[in-house]
């Protein structure tokens, strides 16, 4: 009986798409705008699995510690945009505390004692956020308005696309960075061969460090962008990194570019799923896409060994 | 900073609590709770516990509890139970075998309450709970859990009935309407889904939207989308606060037009603080709010508490507090009808509990839960909440349709 009507409740939903497919215009930008946000604490991640080797459980942390930054700031009269480097820096040197004192410690090992130390790393900085700061529900004003398209059937929040923009040019700029500075080179290098590394003279400790330091400031952007557009309370994180792992899963540790096409897709996949089936079966959907596309990418994965491009 | 402040007053309470005994040389009964301190739950649990210090405090400066001719102060044992049903559930085992605790108080939400009914029944400890709204922990049988709250399909069935009235008095069929929900995947919210179901069943509405929110939720925009795609004339949202504030930044932000908006959790998502015009005209349900005209002896009038509770914690009442305040005045005034400190005896002299606190009235049935105090509606009018329903207490008249955002 219940399913019967969940069945019947999909396929007017589906017909609405059919008969105004506006709507799906509305799905898609949503899904891009959001898929964004997921993106950019997807290429923190990569950076680091594929660098240090190191499963980074705190990435959501990372995320909600960024918008408790904007937050904070936006609360003593600063616009919330322009926290957005302060939450970079700020986030760079929580990143580079953290590999300083634990990170250091299991950046060799095992990759379940990295699994297991970020995932400790990460009830705690929960914990002490809401010590600190309480559960509730956060957000920062950004004070954009809403554009409106095509009548009033489509709108699209204009911070949402400031965060696009932003998340696409710092992808660019790491890209960039990656590519041509020195430091860059040095961690290219060192994903490639840590050992190689060290013998033309690569300081690895430090290039580690760097690394997951710039995975915490990018991590701490993207949290700006949650508190400016959604919501942020000390429990948000899980989400993030979840779909972080899901997104570097499908596009694999060696092309950033396919990160963010990725992010973006799952963005996409994830809103009109919701729409469909549900917001109950949007997660599982999106689950259930990544058992497909391992599915279709095994064999590729099994053969090719991929290193930081 | 105010949470720090809280705290350090909370800290205060119970620290005059646990050393009045050895001043005063009184004879005390200790009520055990499992309350929330950390986890997602925290910020309610501090609510909770405020709530019962204050009662506890009120008691014992008015001479504590009067247990045959002789008098007992009231101490309160606090455990965290980390916002875990399974921590709550060992918690509470742990107050009663270890530490002897004969009474418990309710824990934070349904969730842990649900976990630690079973554990009182089986050492036929009588707990009287004051979060824990869930229907399902009133099926199933329990003799020893009393609940001084509505519970939560009461939550917005009442949004429901004011709908259909509207339509009615604007001279249309409430059998036209449709009905939009979005509620959060967890006990609560699933309780408050069918009451509101029930009651559009009732009135003969149309369900056009049923979405479960996943728990870790802030974005609702797909089903936003689908509201701006059907036009239902009501929406009804339950997400604890992140629900709320979820829902109202996305609602303005979609320019989503919907005549009637309902949620729960408004007032702890501070949604009139953080979204200003946007949250005009929302509808909120509450178990309690300061304006209602309900009064005790020991506190006084609802406002009088409020009063209190804001000069001793620098904040203003969520009904969380108020409720938990309540759950302590019933456990008192049952002891001293009881005349005697035997659970089973307080537990018999509960079940005929019949008063009325600054809360509300009190009256448990069979099941243990509150069936004398409605749930209240209020309206953000003007940046205020408003209380519009029930017409009896109803200080204002409900501003609908909602103007488009």
């Amino acid at each position: 009986m219940v399913t019967f009507a969940r069945g019947k409740q999909i396929l007017n939903n589906l017909n609405i798409l059919l008969e105004a497919p506006i709507f799906s215009v509305q799905l898609i930008l949503d899904g891009l705008l959001v898929g964004a946000i997921f993106a950019l604490a997807a290429y923190g991640l990569a950076l680091v699995w594929g660098v240090m080797n190191v499963v980074n459980i705190t990435q959501g942390e990372y995320v909600m510690l960024g918008g408790f930054v904007t937050i904070l700031l936006a609360e003593q009269g600063m616009h919330p945009l322009l926290t957005i480097p302060f939450a970079v820096v700020i986030l760079y040197f929580v990143g580079w505390l953290l590999y300083r004192l634990v990170i250091s410690r299991v950046v060799d090992r095992d990759l379940f004692v990295s699994l297991l130390a970020t995932f400790g790393l990460s009830i705690i900085m929960q914990q002490l956020m809401n010590e600190i700061f309480g559960s509730d529900v956060r957000t920062a004003e950004s004070g954009l308005g809403t554009w409106q398209l095509f009548g009033d059937s489509v709108t699209v929040a204009q911070v949402k696309v400031v965060a696009f923009v932003l998340v696409m040019v710092l992808g660019g700029i790491l890209i960039l960075f990656l590519k041509n500075s020195r430091l860059g080179q040095a961690i290219r290098a060192t994903a490639q061969d840590a050992r190689a590394a060290r013998v033309v003279g690569i300081n690895t400790d430090s290039v580690y460090a760097t690394t997951f330091a710039i995975n915490a400031a990018i991590c701490g952007a993207a949290g700006s962008l949650v508190a400016m557009a959604y919501t942020i309370h000390p429990y948000i994180g899980l989400p993030y990194t979840v779909r972080s792992f899901m997104i570097v899963i499908v596009a694999g540790l060696g092309n950033m570019g396919s990160v963010i096409v990725a992010g973006l897709g799952l963005g996409t996949a994830e809103n009109i799923a919701g729409f469909i089936f549900g917001a109950e079966y949007q997660i599982a959907f999106v689950f259930g896409l990544l058992v497909v596309v391992l599915l279709f990418r095994n064999r590729a994965m099994k053969r090719k060994r991929q290193y930081l491009k | 900073m105010h949470q720090i402040r809280n705290m350090a007053i909370t800290a205060a309470c119970s620290l005059a609590l646990a050393t009045m005994p050895a001043m005063a040389q009184d004879k005390t009964i200790t009520l055990g709770a499992a309350v929330s301190v950390t986890g997602k739950y925290s910020t309610n649990g501090g609510h909770t516990r405020n709530g019962y210090d204050l009662a506890a405090k009120v008691i014992n400066d008015m001479g504590g509890v009067k247990v045959g001719g002789v008098s007992y102060k009231i101490a309160i044992k606090y455990y965290d139970d980390e916002s875990t049903p399974a921590r709550g559930a060992e918690l509470a085992e742990r107050l009663i075998k270890q530490d002897g605790v004969k009474f418990l108080l309710g824990p934070y939400s349904s969730g842990l309450t649900k976990a630690i009914a079973p554990v009182t029944e089986k050492y036929k400890v009588p707990m009287v709970e004051a979060n824990g709204a869930s229907r399902s922990i009133f099926t199933k049988g329990y003799k020893y859990t009393f609940a001084v709250l509505s519970t939560s399909e009461q939550y917005l069935a009442s949004a429901v009935a004011l709908a259909a009235e509207l339509a009615k008095a604007a001279g249309k069929d409430p059998k036209t309407l449709k009905l939009a929900g979005a509620f959060e995947n967890d006990p609560f919210s699933q309780d408050i889904r069918a009451g509101v179901l029930d009651d559009a069943k009732k009135f003969g509405i149309k369900v056009v939207i049923d979405d479960r929110l996943p728990k870790e939720l802030n974005d609702m925009s797909a089903t936003l989308t689908k509201v701006k795609a059907l036009k239902p004339d009501i929406l009804v949202v339950s997400g604890h606060s992140k629900g709320a504030a979820t829902a109202i930044r996305q609602i303005s932000q979609m320019k989503v037009n919907v005549p009637m908006l309902a949620m729960t959790h408004c007032d702890s998502a501070k949604i009139i603080k953080k979204f200003g015009a946007d949250a005009e005209n929302t509808l909120c349900a509450a178990q309690w709010e300061r304006t209602l005209t309900y009064k005790d002896s020991y506190f006084g009038t609802a406002s009088d508490f409020a009063d209190l509770f804001e000069k001793t914690f620098k904040y203003a009442p969520p009904y969380q507090a108020a409720e938990s305040a309540a759950a302590v005045l019933v456990f008192k005034d049952a002891i001293e009808r009881a005349g005697s400190l035997d659970p089973a005896k307080v537990r018999d002299a509960l079940s005929e509990t019949k008063m009325q606190t600054f809360y509300g009235n009190i009256d448990f049935d069979a099941t243990g839960k509150n069936i004398a105090k409605p749930m209240v509606l209020m309206q953000v009018q003007g940046g205020q909440y408003k209380l519009v329903a029930p017409q009896k207490w109803a200080a204002a008249k409900v501003v609908h349709p909602r103007p488009t955002p």
